[in-house]
């Protein structure tokens, strides 16, 4: 039975992670998503569903167990917050040039550096191009409640056996220790080991029986191979941009001013739009909810239509990047957020709407890189 | 006694393991690498353990060790094959999972990984391969490069003062509770191979018994790295490595020696 809770984001994750029949969890603590590791040690999920918890030494063997159990075909999953996700970017390159289904959750921080544990969404770019060496991506899912933090692990779990690809909800502090209802879906059943085996049994590691063996790996010390597991990846990309980009438009159809916000940040982008049309503005919002793939073709059309785009994030500037690719420099673009862990209001996001976009409208693209705390 | 008489399958050591592939070891001639290989399949063998085992390769110069091991394998980043070992024996218990390492992957890179594993006692096999050099990299110094020797990246010797000197792994983890059976081992001739083996087979053995965790380090040689021929590599291992390196069992059922 589904279930109405009132509960943080990082619980509700946890909590779906266990309905989701998640085989694993591996990971380590870091502020602010320890909540995840506290709640799943605390609902001993063994006794509920048969799922392994294990704290690991660090952030790096915790992205390497996520590696060793979904190389065997297992539903597994980890998260931290950016300092740790930067220690476990070799592990997920590796996962994915390996091509393997795992989930990793990014409770976003300011940074660089320790930075701060204050909500951020300065990883952006770490998401979204690349992060780890090599030519991959990770498919980025990013939620903008606690009811998605819940919904988006079973979605990312789609994806990533879809693919047979890592997969990324890229969330920030804000989402995970914030309290909001969220209805909770049923308990999956896990799979039994022998259903792992027939489901996996083309690839995963799970004992030789009388087929070839299977082999993971990510080396290839062949040019033309490589080449050809990069094309393969390449492939894949291409086709989650067909048929898995995901956006929701907010007051778009009449919109003659365009924000672009995901995750905590399109809630308050969202609250700007309304605070606009009071004063006669006429503006909309596009929250992309995967990063990658970019919502590139709904934003190229409303450039057609609306007089300038504000990027709006918890971070200096990179989101930005990627609305200047999907416009191709039809109309202006230009960025604001707080940085730092500075939570940006409302009214400063139309503040900047008006400064930046509207009483500006001919703004350069190189001004569009400047830094724009007010 | 006749030629004949001695070629019976039990005096045979070098004879090639069924779950070794037909692929060309990428070892160098003389190198000890491929009589550990042969004589962990032997084991998965005799044991008929193969439908249930998992090896985990490591990187260095036993990184292609999946293409020599016909058994289900999966390659691990440098010196993270225990905690991937880990996550597979957790989600898989009733299997046998076993890492395969070098001195390289396992005593520097991964240390920490070797060791909260060990501590851990997690039910698997981590078979050390110690030669005292990087081999695959082109002969750099390794954490058990010993004190005095050269290597690429120690051409004047390895200096303790400035380099520390070797680790002593096997003794290090073997300290740990969770580890159940320690042993140090070679395989550069008939009689320390057959030692070897039954090291390897009762390792996994303690697996099937779920006894925790079993270390097996191998002192070999790395005839190309220490600039020797084999035959010369290998006397040079027993004057030189094995007084440091000393060969035996460090801890059996769960108790030190």
């Amino acid at each position: 039975m589904s279930e109405l809770k009132l509960m943080k984001g990082n619980e509700a994750l946890a909590e779906a992670a266990i309905r989701a029949g998640v085989d694993a969890y591996f990971g380590y603590p870091i502020t602010p998503q320890s909540e995840v590791i506290e709640y799943l040690m605390t609902e001993q999920p063994e006794k509920r569903t048969g799922m392994v918890v294990l704290q690991a030494e660090s952030e790096i063997a915790a992205i390497n167990m996520v590696y060793g159990a979904a190389s065997t075909g297992k539903k597994v999953m980890t998260s931290s917050s950016s300092p740790g996700i930067s220690l476990k970017l070799e592990g997920i390159s590796y996962i994915a040039g390996a091509e393997l289904p795992a989930v990793i959750v990014n409770v976003v921080r300011g940074g660089p550096g320790l930075g701060t544990i204050q909500p951020s969404q300065a990883d952006y770019f770490q998401s979204v191009k690349g992060g780890g060496h090599g030519d991959y991506k990770l498919y980025v899912l990013a939620p903008a409640s606690v009811q998605e933090m819940s919904d988006f692990v079973e979605d990312a779990f789609d994806i990533a056996f879809k693919y047979r690809a890592p997969v990324l909800i890229l969330s920030d502090g804000l989402i995970g220790q914030m309290m909001e209802k969220v209805v909770l879906k049923d308990q999956q059943e896990r799979l039994t080991d022998e259903e792992v085996i027939k489901k996996y049994d083309s690839w995963a590691t799970t004992g030789k029986t009388n087929r070839e063996r299977n082999i993971i790996t990510s080396l290839d010390l062949q040019s033309e191979k490589m080449e050809a597991r990069v094309h393969r990846l390449m492939k894949k990309y291409e086709q989650m941009e067909l048929e898995d980009t995901r956006y929701e438009e907010f007051q778009t159809e009449d919109a003659e001013y365009l924000f672009v916000a995901y995750g905590s940040s399109s809630r308050i982008a969202q609250k700007a739009v309304k605070l606009a049309r009071k004063k006669g503005i006429k503006a909309g919002l596009v929250r992309p909810i995967t990063l990658f793939p970019y919502p590139k073709k709904v934003l190229f059309k409303l450039a057609n239509q609306v007089k300038g785009i504000l990027s709006v994030e918890l971070n200096a500037g990179q989101m930005i990047e990627d609305v200047l690719l999907s416009v191709e420099h039809k109309v202006p673009v230009a960025h604001f957020g707080r940085t730092g862990g500075i939570i940006h209001t409302p009214e400063e996001v139309l503040e900047a709407l008006e400064q930046k976009i509207i009483k500006n409208g001919s703004i350069r693209h190189h001004k569009t890189r400047e830094s724009s705390i007010l | 006694m006749e030629v004949l008489d001695i070629i019976k399958p039990e005096n045979q050591v070098f004879c090639k393991s069924k779950l070794m592939t037909d692929t060309t070891l990428s070892y160098c001639p003389g190198c000890g690498h491929g009589t550990a290989h042969n004589l962990t399949m032997e084991v998965i063998d005799e044991m008929g353990i193969v439908e249930n085992t998992i090896g985990v390769a490591p990187v260095g110069c036993s990184v292609l060790a999946y293409d020599f091991m016909n058994i289900d394998m999966t390659q691990a980043a440098h010196g993270r094959a225990p905690a991937v070992a880990t996550a597979i024996a957790r989600c898989w218990p009733e299997k046998y999972v076993f890492t395969y390492q070098g001195d390289g992957d396992l005593a520097a890179i991964g240390t920490a990984e070797t060791i909260h594993t060990c501590n851990r006692g997690e039910n698997i096999v981590i078979i050390f391969v110690n030669n005292g050099i990087y081999g695959m990299t082109g002969g750099q110094m390794a954490p058990t490069t010993l004190e005095g020797m050269r290597s690429s990246t120690s051409p004047y010797g390895r200096e303790a003062k400035t380099m520390g000197m070797p680790i002593k792994m096997t003794e290090l983890v073997a300290n740990l509770p969770g580890v159940y059976y320690a042993t140090r081992q070679s395989v550069h001739t008939h009689k320390h191979a057959r030692k070897a083996k039954k090291a390897i087979k009762k390792a996994f053995e303690n697996t099937r018994l779920k006894k925790g965790l079993s270390f097996i380090e191998i002192v070999s040689n790395c005839n190309s790295g220490w600039k020797m021929n084999p035959n010369e590599s290998n006397i040079w291992m027993e004057e030189h490595m094995f007084p440091y390196f000393p060969l035996g069992d460090i801890k059996v059922n769960g108790k030190l020696k």
